[in-house]
């Protein structure tokens, strides 16, 4: 009986501590986290996305609420005078977790322009393609904002890439998600960028 | 005493380094020491989980319940190499990039539980430290060489921190890639543990 105590208390105990100690690592490292990800993984993403734009997007971010989430909102201005926004969303259920994608949307077209993956824990080789070799990627190129972002075993029109399903399944669920964030957030957008 | 400690500390250096004498913890030194850089940083993010967490597992060793040890043991090595992965994230980020999961899975690196399990939970905090500094610098030095052998021999120059190459023999050498990839750790580390054993044989 003793024994079997102090075996839970011995272990409670250090759960609770590790457990504290890493709140406590997590808040004092959050901020610096939060800058490292927008100058190693969003801007390059940016930089790709909005290659001839004619302003500065990473400065001229802006954020807005979607129900509990804020989200960044990066504003690009094309060549041809039009206006074009970029933002990430996360696809649920990568093979390593959550998968970051960051999609750019023309406003006046309501036309995709492109997206990019920014964040994700896939394996290398196989899942980490999707970052790596933009020929996936690519496909949202150009696709209308009504278009079925799906897969197309899931009856939609992109096509998986091969040997890694759960992963471009994972990818295509952050598309569609920023297709509908879109349709809810476009109103206060343009509101911002006016 | 000190004659002991001189001693913890340098058998992970020669006579008990990780990866060519014991040949634990080979998971990360084939994975990711596609260069020096990865090897060296990877090898000190092990220092920093193994010498913490040595020392605390021996502080803690007469208060732990022997049914539970092992338990304990990896909710204190967890726990450090969770601080490790953020404190990377947050200052060394591209590196952190580049070791990716290989940093999460020093819990279950054979050599930090070995140490816990082996010399911590057996001895004073001072040569539970000393041995962990020992056997972490030993694995830091392995990871290096090995990542060095395979990126003059892949990439035919050395580059840390960014910046100019610090040796760069690809004037007049013909890199083979072969090195550099998966299929080439295993040879190079072969090659090192032959060459090891033969300095090593009596």
């Amino acid at each position: 009986m003793r024994e079997m105590l102090s075996m839970i208390v011995v272990l409670t105990l250090l759960a609770s501590v590790s457990g504290g100690l890493l709140a406590a690592v997590k808040s004092g490292t959050e901020l610096r986290i939060e800058e490292q990800i927008l100058k190693f993984q969003k801007a390059p993403a940016i930089e790709s996305l909005f290659s001839d734009v004619t302003n500065d997007p990473l400065k001229e971010r802006f954020n807005l609420e979607s129900g509990e989430t804020k989200i960044q909102i990066f504003p690009g201005k094309l060549p041809d005078g039009s206006m074009a926004v970029a933002f990430e969303t996360l696809g649920k259920g990568g093979y390593g977790g959550d998968i970051g994608l960051m999609v750019a949307i023309n406003l006046d077209k309501d036309q995709l322009l492109g997206a990019r993956v920014t964040t994700h824990a896939e394996t290398p080789g196989l899942g980490s393609r999707a970052k790596d070799d933009l020929k996936f990627v690519s496909q949202f190129n150009d696709k209308p904002l009504d278009a079925n972002l799906a897969l197309k075993a899931d009856n939609g029109s992109i096509d998986a890439m091969s040997g890694a399903t759960v992963t471009s399944r994972a990818v295509t669920r952050a598309a569609i998600q920023a297709q509908t964030l879109y349709n809810d957030l476009k109103p206060e957008i343009m509101k911002q960028i006016q | 005493m000190a004659q002991s400690l001189a001693k913890e500390f340098t058998k992970g250096l020669w006579a008990e380094i990780p990866p060519f004498r014991l040949v634990l913890g080979l998971c990360p030194t084939l994975a990711v020491t596609k260069s020096v850089e990865n090897g060296i940083g990877m090898g000190l993010a092990t220092t920093f989980v193994l010498v913490f967490s040595n020392l605390l597992i021996s502080l803690l060793r007469s208060v732990i319940p022997a049914k539970v040890r092992i338990a304990c043991y990896i909710v204190i090595i967890a726990t450090f190499v969770t601080i490790v992965e953020l404190v990377m994230q947050a200052f060394t980020y591209p590196l952190f990039l580049k070791l990716g999961i290989f940093i999460p899975l020093i819990v279950v690196n054979c050599i930090v539980l070995g140490r816990a399990e082996a010399f911590a939970s057996k001895n004073n905090p001072v040569m539970a430290v000393a041995d962990g500094l020992g056997i972490g610098i030993g694995f830091t030095l392995s990871l290096a060489s090995l990542g060095a052998v395979r990126e003059i021999l892949g990439a035919g120059t050395i580059t840390i921190w960014g910046g100019n190459p610090v040796l760069d023999i690809s004037t007049w050498y013909q890199p083979f890639a072969y090195m550099v990839e998966a299929p080439g750790a295993f040879a190079a580390l072969g090659l090192m543990l032959a060459g090891m054993n033969l300095i090593g044989k009596k």
